[in-house]
């Protein structure tokens, strides 16, 4: 029974050097493999197929001379859109609104979607009914509730305007409009994520704070807000995107008149209106390069993690 | 049932991180082997080879003289038992149950035969229409054993399966675990941290340390021909106190006092080489009250009792002895899974083991005895023991 | 070891009620201003939808009265509508085209979240970037390529036609989504599967499927209310009755007569598509806010 071997309690051997024939993977390794990479595929032909290919002609139109109007003068003229493009008074209008509603309204909704976060977090009646109340905006066809703000605002039908007034045929009234259209939809998304932080900020944390001697808004400045940071990078940048993409709320109530303008507006009007596929495809690849600018500010200077990014760990 | 070969198992990560280094054992049909070491050993890595569920870097596994290297888990016909029990929340126990032998395509009434009969046994009866999540801790690990019972197969792997137990619990249960593991006969590979479940469930116990095997034995034999530093203060609890000492002419000089070895341990010594200067380890029931001790060879001191626990049968008594300490890397890691690496130490602490009839008090100094037979000498550069006899 | 996808993000208990008798009072004022507050959110939330209802409810004499309320009712505005090919079409397109994009978008997106979630296999981390990409992609920077691309093979004004891009920006928030879900389920019950002799495939089928099966929902939700609110595919790859959706169509409604405004009848036809997404979330609110959140805090 007590057949034993006895091993020096060597020091660890000099790591061998590693074998650089490869080691035959097992079956199992290799299943895994194999069922991964079918299961993946399906998802990445659509995706690549649908994005890949479109961006790469996007690119290639926007160096041509492309008016469907007349499709005879279709030519390579190199970064002559892009010329074009960028010595026009209505893009640069169009751009400086995008960028004056994606900070206004961003600013906005995130002060107030942290009031709602906080006020869905902790109310201590109808927790329920305020959580499913707020998902309405959310969830509700942007056009409906675009219609819903320009019938209110309308001069004819409006419960907010008098018969006297019109904001919606001046820039600046049409443009704090569409930012409140904007804040009314999708400060709930805000406030979803920002909450989602909240619920991550430890009970015990905030209590031993108040023992500490900070008071509510010290609490919320000092522990909250810094515990959440990641929650509230992330909320940003993905409203920071989606705010500069804005078309629908500008679509339905303003069309674009009187220099309201955004510059997804301007491509699509340049694109359907005009039929100009090349300066419409320029203008689509300004604004993608916007977007990733904004994204790279966001992931390198704040640090946010973009969602998902991790190495889709195991564990 | 199986006999099961790990020849030169080594698991090497792709950035060249060694977890198992050349693991030899050969695991005899019905055996009840453990594996045992602190976190990080690659205690559970070895066994998730065995089972499939990790590469083989280097190496060859046999079960029952037949390479596996390269097969899936589901062809080794190996049932896991897993520490998180890992039951399937969608089925009831009894789908539990029978879900491996519904993937084997058996047949319906033998499923429920099968089902019926493991259920019988781990006392489930009265559950099996149940889900797991309104079972009880007791119960849910005994749905886990039941789902690798029911298929009869040739070796049961357990990584951790009582550490999420309760103290009480995990005492019933590795009860019921060895009874069980008796009476099916089926070859058993179990990982565990607690050297306690090492010592009473296997019939070999397998120390490992840093991907290393440091010693293979029966428990008790482990515990009393320890083969080095690490396995001497692994095994036992409360752990061997450990000493710096000097031999010189036979005698051993340590913090303790100089002692005259026995001639048996003089000689082990001397066979071995013995440097002059090596750690002592002495066991804690080698020390008594030496009121009660009558003309038997040891040492004596006199040392201040810092804490007393009497537990009943007997009393454990802890002081702390002036001067150098014992320090090697193994006994740092040692230290460090204990969780004790922070507690500032101006000298050795030991533990006794004093019988109960002792007049030991809490803050008076006490007259000690140790037994000068029953020290083992370690070499402090390569930990190996000095004292070790086949 | 259940797993109560449910409680991801609903963690915070609800506070006991304070029942001493010296707390009554102030625990009284406080849910009295709680309720305020409360009352507040709600009007915020339900204000534009309730006037675009009345608007929906007013005659065309009342159209233009400036009162919140309609003080005359009639349904005229949604048996207009119903009369209307315009409206009728672009309903079933809606419908058709968002359950279609929606089925398609959550079984591929299931098997590409279940991959990237649970295993361990080259081009993980280029897919991941791939969909993160596309989530952040400006859509109109893809209107210009497809318009034309669809043109030229026949896709421009059919199903299939606003079917591709939909599934294709719904993917990346499926895939998060999901993998967030399936991250949840414990890692070592698939293990325990393969040990209990199930392949790869079959460890999928069995075990994870059935667990991930309120997260897929969820996510099925999710990607319907997305397809079901775009605007912008809608409206630039169509230009007929044969597939154009509700949102593109509301912008073309005209008024039963030249001169008549098309308000009552866009109403009407707004709230119809409102209801699904009232009755989504009335049904499944605690599964949309754990959807929408897990992916994000998760990442």
């Amino acid at each position: 029974m007590s057949e034993s071997t006895q091993v020096t309690a060597a020091t660890t051997p000099e790591p061998a050097p590693a074998k650089k024939g490869k080691v035959p993977l097992s079956e199992g390794k290799r299943a895994e493999r194999r069922l991964g990479l079918w299961l993946i595929a399906p998802a990445a032909i659509v995706m690549i197929a649908v994005t890949g290919y479109p961006i790469l002609y996007s690119i290639w139109l926007s160096l041509e001379r492309y008016d469907l109007h007349f499709p005879d003068q279709q030519k390579f003229i190199g970064l002559a859109n892009y010329g074009a493009v960028l010595s026009n008074g209505y893009w640069w209008t169009a751009y400086g609104v995008t960028m004056f509603i994606t900070i206004v309204s961003v600013i906005i909704e995130l002060v107030l979607g942290m009031v709602l976060a906080l006020i869905m977090h902790r109310t201590l009646v109808g927790r329920g009914l305020v959580r499913t109340v707020t998902l309405i905006p959310y969830g509700i066809v942007t056009v409906v509730a675009a219609f819903s703000w320009y019938f209110a605002w309308n001069t004819d039908s409006g419960y907010l305007v008098g018969s006297e007034s019109a904001p919606l045929t001046s820039t600046w009234p049409s443009i704090f409009i569409i930012i409140l259209a904007e804040v009314w939809k999708t400060t709930p998304f805000m406030a979803l994520l920002l909450m989602a932080g909240l619920a991550l900020v430890p009970e015990d944390l905030l209590k031993a704070a108040s023992m500490d001697g900070a008071n509510a808004w010290q609490r919320f400045t000092k522990v909250m807000v810094p515990v959440m940071k990641p929650a509230i990078l992330v909320a940003l940048l993905f409203r920071t995107l989606d705010a500069f993409r804005i078309f629908d709320n500008i679509y339905v109530l303003t069309t674009g008149q009187n220099d309201t303008s955004s510059v997804s507006m301007q491509t699509y009007n340049n694109l359907l209106k005009g039929l100009n596929l090349g300066i419409g495809s320029t203008m689509a690849v300004l604004i993608f390069i916007s977007v990733a600018i904004i994204a790279f500010i966001f992931i390198k200077v704040f640090g946010t993690s973009a969602p998902g990014s991790d190495d889709g760990g195991k564990r | 049932m199986a006999e099961i070969v790990l020849d030169k198992i080594t698991k090497r990560y792709p950035d060249g991180a060694l977890a198992v280094s050349e693991v030899d054992l050969q695991i005899a049909d019905g055996e009840f082997i453990i594996l045992v070491g602190p976190s990080g050993c690659g205690k559970s890595t070895t066994l998730n080879m065995i089972a499939g569920l990790e590469d083989i870097s280097e190496g060859e596994l046999r079960i029952d003289g037949q390479r596996v290297n390269e097969k899936a888990p589901k062809d080794r016909d190996i049932a896991m038992v897993f520490q998180s029990y890992a039951l399937y929340p969608h089925m009831s126990v009894r789908e539990n149950m029978a879900f491996p032998l519904r993937l084997a395509k058996v047949d319906d009434a033998t499923v429920q035969a099968k089902v019926n009969e493991a259920a019988e046994i781990l006392d489930l009866v009265a559950h099996l229409d149940r889900k797991p999540g309104n079972l009880s801790g007791g119960q849910r690990q005994r749905v886990a054993m039941g789902r690798a019972i029911v298929r009869s197969p040739k070796a049961f792997l357990m990584d951790e399966p009582l550490s999420n137990l309760d103290a009480k619990l995990r005492v019933q249960m590795r009860t019921s675990v060895s009874k069980l593991q008796k009476q099916l006969g089926t070859t058993t590979v179990y990982v565990t941290h607690d050297q306690t479940e090492a010592m009473t469930l296997g019939d070999r116990v397998v120390v490992l340390r840093g991907g290393l095997v440091q010693q293979v034995g029966s428990p008790q034999f482990l515990y009393e021909q320890p083969a080095n530093l690490f396995v001497a203060g692994f095994i036992g609890s409360p752990a061997m106190n450990f000493l710096p000492g000097t031999l010189e002419n036979g005698a051993l000089n340590t913090p303790l006092g100089t002692v005259t070895l026995s001639d048996r341990i003089r000689r082990l010594a001397e066979a071995a080489n013995a440097p002059r200067e090596l750690i002592a380890g002495i066991r804690p029931e080698h020390f008594e009250d030496a009121k009660l001790v009558e003309g038997k060879p040891g040492g004596s001191f006199t040392a201040t009792v810092d804490v007393l626990e009497s537990m009943g049968s007997d009393k454990y008594a802890y002081f702390t002895v002036e001067g150098e300490t014992a320090t090697t890397a193994e006994l740092d890691e040692l230290a460090a899974d204990a969780g004790s690496t922070d507690v500032p130490a101006s000298g050795s602490s030991i533990v006794t083991r004093l019988a109960a009839s002792s007049g030991a008090v809490a803050g008076q100094p006490l007259d000690l005895w140790y037994d000068s037979d029953k020290i083992q000498l370690f070499d402090p550069a390569s930990g190996k023991n000095l004292t070790y006899t086949e | 070891m259940s797993v109560d996808i449910d409680q991801v993000t609903d963690n915070t208990k609800p506070a006991p009620p304070a029942r001493t008798t010296g707390r009554v009072p102030s625990g009284a004022g406080k849910k009295v201003k709680w309720a305020l507050i409360d009352i507040l959110v709600v009007a915020y939330a339900l204000i534009p939808v309730l006037w675009i209802l009345s608007l929906s409810f007013k005659t065309a004499d009342g159209l233009n009265d400036k009162s919140f309320f309609p003080k005359e009712w009639t349904w005229k505005n949604y048996q207009d509508i119903f009369k209307t090919n315009e409206f009728v079409s672009a309903l079933v397109n809606s419908i058709g085209i968002a359950l279609i994009s929606t089925i398609i978008a959550v079984v591929l997106g299931t098997m590409a979240a279940y991959a990237v979630a649970r295993l361990d296999f080259p081009g993980k981390k280029a897919l991941v970037g791939v969909s993160l990409l596309i989530a952040m992609f400006p859509q109109v920077s893809l209107v210009s390529p497809l318009f034309n691309i669809e043109r030229n093979i026949g896709l421009f004004d059919t199903w299939p036609g606003l079917i591709l891009p939909y599934i294709t920006f719904a993917l990346p928030l499926a895939i998060y989504t999901l993998s967030a879900f399936f991250r949840e389920i414990p890692w070592e019950l698939e293990k325990a599967a393969k040990m209990d002799g199930a392949t790869p495939a079959q460890a999928f089928r069995k075990v994870i499927a059935p667990l991930a099966a309120p997260g897929v929902f969820t996510t099925a939700i999710l990607v319907f209310i997305f397809c079901w609110n775009d605007f912008l595919f809608a409206i630039s790859l169509t230009s007929t009755t044969s597939s154009r959706t509700v949102p593109a169509a509301l912008s073309f409604f005209t008024g039963a007569s030249q001169f008549e405004a098309p308000n009552g009848t866009i109403s009407a036809a707004a709230v119809i598509i409102t209801i699904p997404i009232i009755l989504f979330v009335l049904f499944f609110q605690r599964r949309i806010v754990a959807g929408l959140t897990s992916g994000a805090v998760k990442g």
